[in-house]
Formats: C-alpha cells, sequence, structure tokens
C-alpha cells in the first residue's frame, strides 16, 4: 500500500483527533468540538510547518 | 485526601457495578471495550475502529513492530508504546507482522502509527477507568 505523505497527516489527524474527543471531554457537544479543533490544529500546524521548512530552505 | 462527602459523591456517579480494574484491563486488552462494558456503545465503538484501524494502517505501510528490548531507549519506549495496543500487539507478533527492516519514509510512519495507537489505547482505557470510578462525570 502507497499513501501520500499528506494521506498519511489526514489519517493520522482524524483518528487521533477521534480518540482525543471522546477522552479529553465529558459532553458529547464538547467532544465534537474538541475533535473537530485537534483536527484542524494537527493539519494546519503540520501546513504550516511546511511552509515554515520551505522558506528555509529557499 | 477523599473526604466522606467527596467519596459519596463519586459513588452517586458510578454508572457500573464491574470493578474499575477489570474496565481499565479490557479497554487495554481491546480498543473501546471498556466503554462498551459502560455501556456507552458509540464511543467504545468509535474508539475501537480508530485505534484498530490506526494499527492496521501501520502494518499495511509496513511499519516496525517492536519486540521486547534492551538495545537503545527509543527502542524500549516504542515497545512499550506498542504494548498499549493489547491483544493487537500479541496478534502482531504471533503472526509475525511488522518484522521487515523499515528502509523508507512511508515505512516509519506506519512505525508511528502503531505506536500511537499503542498510547491512544492507554489513553482509552485510562479514560474508561475514570469513568466507572465516577471521576470523570459522563
Amino acid at each position: 500500500m502507497t499513501i501520500s505523505h499528506f494521506g498519511a497527516v489526514l489519517l493520522f489527524s482524524l483518528f487521533t483527533s477521534v480518540v482525543f474527543g471522546i477522552t479529553m471531554r465529558s459532553e458529547p457537544k464538547m467532544m465534537i468540538r474538541f475533535g473537530a479543533f485537534c483536527f484542524a490544529l494537527f493539519v494546519g500546524g503540520t501546513i504550516a510547518a511546511s511552509w515554515l521548512m520551505w522558506l528555509i530552505k529557499h | 485526601m477523599t473526604t466522606n462527602v467527596q467519596a459519596q459523591a463519586r459513588a452517586a456517579q458510578k454508572t457500573t457495578t464491574l470493578p474499575p480494574a477489570l474496565i481499565l484491563i479490557a479497554g487495554w486488552l481491546i480498543p473501546g471495550a471498556g466503554h462498551l462494558l459502560l455501556k456507552k456503545w458509540i464511543r467504545g465503538a468509535l474508539l475501537f475502529v480508530s485505534i484498530v484501524a490506526m494499527f492496521g494502517i501501520g502494518l499495511v505501510l509496513k511499519g516496525k513492530v517492536y519486540a521486547p528490548n534492551t538495545a537503545e531507549l527509543l527502542d524500549m519506549l516504542n515497545f512499550v508504546g506498542d504494548l498499549g495496543t493489547g491483544l493487537l500487539y500479541f496478534i502482531a507478533r504471533a503472526f509475525d507482522l511488522g518484522q521487515a527492516a523499515v528502509q523508507i519514509a512511508i515505512a516509519d510512519y506506519g512505525t508511528k502509527f502503531i505506536v500511537v495507537a499503542g498510547l491512544l489505547n492507554i489513553i482509552a482505557a485510562v479514560d474508561a477507568h475514570s469513568l466507572a470510578t465516577g471521576r470523570k462525570a459522563s
């Protein structure tokens, strides 16, 4: 199986965010909000770090 | 120090008569099983799917499953992380899965997927234990 680097980021972020959302909050609504927040941070943080590395290289 | 009032409040919040230690061990052995024993069906199913999928993707990406070792510190820590997946780890070891040498970046991602699946499973098992003892509200 081959997978793109960004695909791996999306899968990792999705599954990790689901577990974080369920375990770190008590109410279902807050679980969804926190999970979405974690997912956005994972993906956004990776994109930001990628652009930072690109800028350092160039 | 726990007062009587706190102890009574915790007892009132308990959601099961099963021993919390059993919930913890079940949650470790089978991802999401602790929540299922507490009748948290959706949470248990989501945890099971997420952790098993991460472990499975890690294996498919040819990630490494660590054996008990006394080599480098990181190898020992990776073994502890892998062990967190419970029965999945023992099944993988029994069938010699994840034993190929890691040679490409994607395979290294696979190794990380497996380790993180184990760590997430430990978090999930502890969460189920907290629900069983009443430390976590619901």
